[in-house]
């Protein structure tokens, strides 16, 4: 963020056509380069979701997982706030069952 | 067959998008390259919409293509067309649009292959997009410029590029930032130079500022670099060419261009605070 950004965000004005441009680009490009659609990514969170449910307790809602990428390099990165963990996955599963 | 000129350098220069200044760069490269010394051939590999002998005003010139060199149909001195003010550079002009229909990557290594014997710089204009016209003229190169403009289009089709050039074994891929504008970078309403090789992770050859000298060259056919003009552009181009060569010039700040109490201020807003 530039100090005409801050300035924008407090005057709650658009931020520059520049950082817009910047995050559509980085957004864009990890997906071109990882050759993942959004409807693939989606339904790999959503796998990936459902396996961390089983051993802690997590809000569905709540689990974002993107790319981001830095130097050519693409990153999957989920980010999955804990709500707690639970003791015996085992049995959770059976109750679920 | 002569042995290959050892320190031949085979330059593909590409975008992935149109418009955004290949032939451009190759017609003045190629201008300021010869005027250095150094004896340089222009390659037209854009069959389909072919144009570099418009911009080095050679198109009267031409009596025989890379096509007819391919067939056997004449020899390759034949083809080539030489400049009448800068004998040191060449044109070989690109063949019919039905060639496309015929031409392999073998083809374009052959011809390239010739221009190695007697060439120090072989400088491959590549055709826009990522297809057969441009897996050809990639299968020839042993270097790359990638040439972008500060646009979103742009960059992305960049990326691209410089993707299937790294898969192919291009190496080094320099980048040219084409048409940049520094008051607009100065008020965040264009990508910087530094977003731009943050993005592509290329190292910078050089930028080349916006200029209307580039159109007005290109209607009269006389390349910027030929008529020692100091334009911004055609300064640009001539560092591009000295920096091929091995020269350490300086890249031009496009923050540092205007020295006026307001362009102070629009630099100060540019600060990066997070």
């Amino acid at each position: 963020m530039t100090l005409r950004d801050l300035i924008n965000k407090l005057l709650g004005r658009q931020q520059s056509s520049a950082s817009t441009a910047r995050e559509r680009l980085q957004l864009v490009l990890a997906h071109d380069r990882s050759d993942l659609s959004p409807e693939l990514l989606d339904q790999m969170r959503k796998e990936i979701l459902e396996v961390v449910a089983k051993y802690v307790e997590i809000d569905m809602e709540e689990g974002a997982v993107s790319l981001e990428t830095e130097d050519r390099m693409t990153a999957l990165v989920a980010n999955l706030p804990i709500k707690r963990s639970l003791k015996n996955p085992d049995e959770t599963n059976q109750k679920a069952s | 067959m002569c042995p290959v000129a050892p320190n031949t350098r085979t330059i593909l220069i590409c975008s992935g998008k149109g418009g955004v200044g290949k032939t451009t760069l190759t017609a003045n490269l190629g201008i300021a390259l010869a005027s250095q010394g150094v004896s340089t051939v222009v390659l037209d590999a854009d069959f389909g919409l072919r144009n570099l002998d418009l911009l080095l005003g050679l198109e009267n010139r031409i009596v025989y293509t890379a096509q007819e060199v391919l067939e056997g149909n004449c020899r390759l001195d034949q083809a080539l067309v030489k400049h009448k003010q800068q004998p040191n550079l060449s044109l070989l002009p690109a063949g019919n649009p039905r060639m496309l229909e015929w031409l392999k990557p073998n083809d374009m290594q052959k011809i390239v292959g010739m221009l190695q014997d007697q060439f120090d710089y072989v400088l491959i204009d590549c055709p826009a997009g990522v297809e057969d016209g441009f897996k050809n003229a990639v299968s020839a190169s042993k270097e790359a410029i990638v040439i972008t403009t500060p646009e979103v289009s742009a960059v992305r089709d960049a990326d691209r590029v410089i993707g299937l050039l790294n898969t192919n074994g291009i190496k080094p891929v320099q980048l040219v930032l084409n048409r940049v504008r520094p008051k607009m970078i100065e008020s965040q309403e264009m990508l910087s130079v530094d977003d731009v090789t943050d993005i592509l992770a290329l190292p910078l050859l050089g930028l080349v500022l916006e200029d209307e000298q580039v159109i007005i060259s290109t209607n009269r056919g006389e390349p910027l670099t030929l008529s020692g003009t100091k334009s911004p552009a055609a300064r640009c181009y001539s560092n591009i060419a000295k920096r091929l060569q091995g020269e350490n010039i300086p890249l031009i700040d496009p923050a540092k261009e205007g020295g006026g109490l307001r362009d102070r201020f629009l630099r100060l807003m540019q600060t990066k605070i997070i």
